[in-house]
């Protein structure tokens, strides 16, 4: 059962945001005795609710609350309210993401030292090692039931995938399989196996898929420790004279504007509202932010280096039927400077329904160039492009100046535009998408446009000295010993892989800190 | 810039049978009918497809306003196995909008308006040919009116259900019990 703890009680570990960060932190702490509160902004929407429609589902999930867009790329120009596309209900994204679930490669870790300093990158190492998260990695692949590690079979591979093994091996491409996918291929934690329904991206209605939502919330409620409070908007940490955190004020699902006491206060609302957040909470004593003395709160926004290619054959493939993440290639996930850019990127397919392709196909597109693409819908093949973007100062999260959201707080802008090494490393990308696909007999091959961003990342960034980032490497800030950063936020650099598996195992790992501390009582 | 990320994807309504509208296919060969283009019909304040069976009513836009946005829709997103009966229903809202909202009433009209005036005597539906009212759309594609037009269409059409078939798109998929056993990975041609 859900334990209602008071809005006066200050013992308890105050958390913002319950989807892949946040609510594995509430789960991990709750079932070390710690008592939890989760504000989430969003409703809480079970997996029966999800529906098999991709706009309804938008309609259902995503966070669609006004957001600004600055800088050269394009999504600020065809979605300028939209930068991300992210979720905004109990779970978080992970009710809307794929599955995919990558390590990080060893060199990621270690950017500035393997990749040099590159012209206009904010690059740094990470304060923590792949050999410090491995264990992490392991609780957290475990945890999530990912395919191909703990003796998980891997998934089968639907026709979208089979169109991609046969272009890789004809590229000679050694790594392609289905995949490493937080999705059942058996029954497993009590719940089933994936039933291939193609709509990953709109919530799994079989819970087949790992989810915040139906694996950490109800294990961590259980447990009577954890209170996740839905409709409940965060708006400004609050802090005592000495500098500590002491609460969180939101507005409660009645509208009414409530504080709840903390002795820790941990921000998981995804890179754009925490460091949105952490700038609402100036004070006299922090005039800039709170855990903001680096300045670097909100900096060094990064989303990957993105993209899609698509393949149309003589011949249907059908590439909507089963999961939308049905296979990768890593082949080009390493780093090696003679392609012209550093680090790497991932190959994954990724099919869209009728509506979101022609949303995204070419957003603002027309006439029979856009037309004759999506007459042949069915012949499609698809494969998404993820690889490591270069962090930069200016691609930063900032208060607008003059907008305000419903409680009368700032908006976020999202300013961001491509580093050169970003541009070459998509171009790389979509020419080896395009000979892929033509290896294999297609008779036109198109790129897309990046989305609007899925993964957001950096924003509050772990670093080893105070003056180079936020949070140091356990994700607490430099600057207030009981506030805490837990979500995507904390990366140092991107790596190629999609960040959700790492965002976990830093989640565990920090669960792991904060109890021993708060047993120290040093927090 | 587009408008489609409103929390709720445009939901057109079906436009109803002629009969409901208390017009027959007769009436429409009697007089005080014109012919717009091909394949449109107005009569008062109707628009009827003479061959397929359906009609349209505008309470708000001129019903030539609105036999031209069908137009203007299919020059935009030409499908030329579709219907014209899916880009009314992509449209028709913009008849309810612009009752609510005058701005979109003159946005629309005065939009329509310069694509007649560009095409000259017999209006932008009277030009016959794609190419002809192409040239006309390419030097208007900027334009608010255009833009809005269009991106209205990315749901208003392509999210409608029924079109859906059309592509081959085969929609929600749960409650068959998803494609585990309906062919998520039948490719032989490979
Ligand atoms: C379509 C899609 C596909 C994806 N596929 C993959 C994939 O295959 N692999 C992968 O690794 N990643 C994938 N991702 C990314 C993945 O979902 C995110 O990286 C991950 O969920 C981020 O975790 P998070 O904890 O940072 O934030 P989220 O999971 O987004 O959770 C943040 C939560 O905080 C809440 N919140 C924000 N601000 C406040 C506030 N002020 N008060 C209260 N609550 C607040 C939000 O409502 C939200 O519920 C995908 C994402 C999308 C959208
Ligand atoms: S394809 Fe599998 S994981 Fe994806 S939504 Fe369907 S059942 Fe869930």
């Amino acid at each position: 059962m859900a334990a209602p703890f008071d809005l006066k009680d200050d013992s308890v570990v105050v958390i913002i945001g319950s989807g892949a960060g946040g609510g594995t932190l509430g789960n991990e702490l709750a079932q070390k005795g710690i008592d939890v509160v989760i504000l989430e902004a969003g409703a809480r929407h079970e997996y029966e609710d999800f529906t098999n429609n991709e706009w309804d589902s938008f309609g259902q999930l995503a966070w669609v609350d006004k957001r600004t867009t600055s800088g050269d790329w394009r999504v600020a120009k065809d979605f300028p309210n939209l930068p991300a596309w992210i979720v905004k209900s109990v779970g978080g994204s992970t009710t809307h993401w794929a599955g995919a679930s990558l390590r990080f490669q060893d060199h990621e870790f270690k950017a500035l030292t393997h990749y040099g300093k590159v012209k206009g990158a904010s690059l740094l190492d990470w304060p923590v090692t792949l050999a410090e998260l491995e264990p992490y990695y392991a609780k957290a692949e475990d945890k999530m039931g990912v395919t191909r590690t703990n003796g998980i079979a891997g998934l089968p591979g639907n026709n979208n995938f089979k169109v991609l093994k046969a272009g890789a091996d004809k590229l000679g491409y050694k790594e392609c399989h289905t995949g490493n996918m937080a999705i059942n291929s058996a029954e497993r934690d009590d719940r089933m196996s994936c039933q291939q329904t193609g709509f990953c991206f709109q919530g799994c209605k079989w819970g087949a898929k790992w989810s915040t939502l139906y694996t950490e919330i109800p294990k961590g409620e259980k447990t009577g420790k954890l209170e996740v409070r839905p409709n409940s908007m965060a708006q400004k940490i609050e802090h005592d004279k000495s500098g500590k955190v002491t609460g969180v004020l939101y507005t409660d699902k009645d509208g009414k504007q409530q504080l709840q006491k903390a002795r820790i206060v941990a921000v998981a609302g995804n890179s754009i509202e925490s460091p949105r957040l952490l700038l609402n909470s100036e004070s006299n004593m922090f005039p800039n932010g709170l855990a903001n003395s680096s300045g670097q709160v909100g900096r060094n926004y990064m989303r990957h280096t993105t993209g899609s290619v698509y393949g149309i054959f003589e011949k249907p493939v059908h590439m909507y039927r089963g999961t939308t993440m049905a296979g990768i290639i890593r082949d080009e996930a390493r780093h090696d400077p003679s392609r012209g850019f550093v680090g790497g990127y991932e190959m994954e397919t990724l099919s869209l329904g009728l509506p979101f392709m022609a949303a995204f196909l070419d957003p603002g597109g027309w006439g029979r160039s856009f037309t004759s693409a999506l007459d042949q819908y069915v012949n499609m093949a698809g494969l998404w492009i993820v690889g490591e973007d270069m962090p930069q100062e200016d691609n930063r999260i900032t208060l607008h100046k003059d907008e305000k959201d419903k409680y009368g707080l700032p908006i976020a802008n999202v300013n961001f535009s491509d580093h050169s090494n970003d541009i070459a490393m998509r171009n790389h990308a979509y020419e080896q998408g395009k000979a892929l696909y033509e290896a294999i007999g297609a008779t036109r091959v198109f790129p897309t446009p990046p989305y609007p961003s899925t993964h957001n990342l950096g924003t509050n960034r772990m670093s080893e000295k105070a003056k180079d980032g936020v949070v140091n490497k356990h994700g607490q800030s430099h600057d207030i010993k009981n506030l805490f950063v837990s979500d995507g936020s904390q990366f140092t650099t991107g790596g190629a892989e999609n960040p959700t598996l790492t965002i976990v195992s830093l989640a565990i790992r920090q669960a792991d800190y904060i109890a021993k501390e708060m047993a120290a009582k040093t927090i | 810039m587009v408008t489609i990320f409103n929390r709720k994807a445009a939901a057109p309504d079906t436009p109803e049978p002629i009969e409901k509208q208390g017009l027959s296919r007769r009436d429409l060969l009697k007089g005080g009918t014109v012919s717009l283009g091909a394949i449109l019909v107005i009569s008062g304040s109707s628009i009827i497809h003479p061959q397929f069976a359906w009609g349209l009513e505008t309470s708000n836009l001129k019903p030539e306003t609105m036999a031209t946005l069908i137009q203007l829709a299919r020059d935009i997103y030409p499908h030329d196995h579709i219907p014209d009966r899916f880009y009314a229903i992509a449209v028709k809202p913009y008849d309810a909008k612009t009752g609510e909202d005058p701005k979109t009433k003159k946005m629309i009209e005065d939009g329509i308006a310069d694509l007649d005036k560009r095409a000259g005597k017999d209006g932008y539906i009277g030009l016959g040919w794609e190419d002809d009212r192409l040239a006309i759309l390419r030097k208007v594609e900027d334009t608010p009116f255009f833009q809005t037009v269009r991106g209205g269409l990315v749901t208003g059409l392509y999210n409608q259900e029924e079109i859906w078939p059309l592509f081959g798109y085969e929609g929600e998929s749960y409650s068959k019990g998803g494609y585990i056993a309906r062919g998520f990975g039948d490719i032989e041609w490979l």
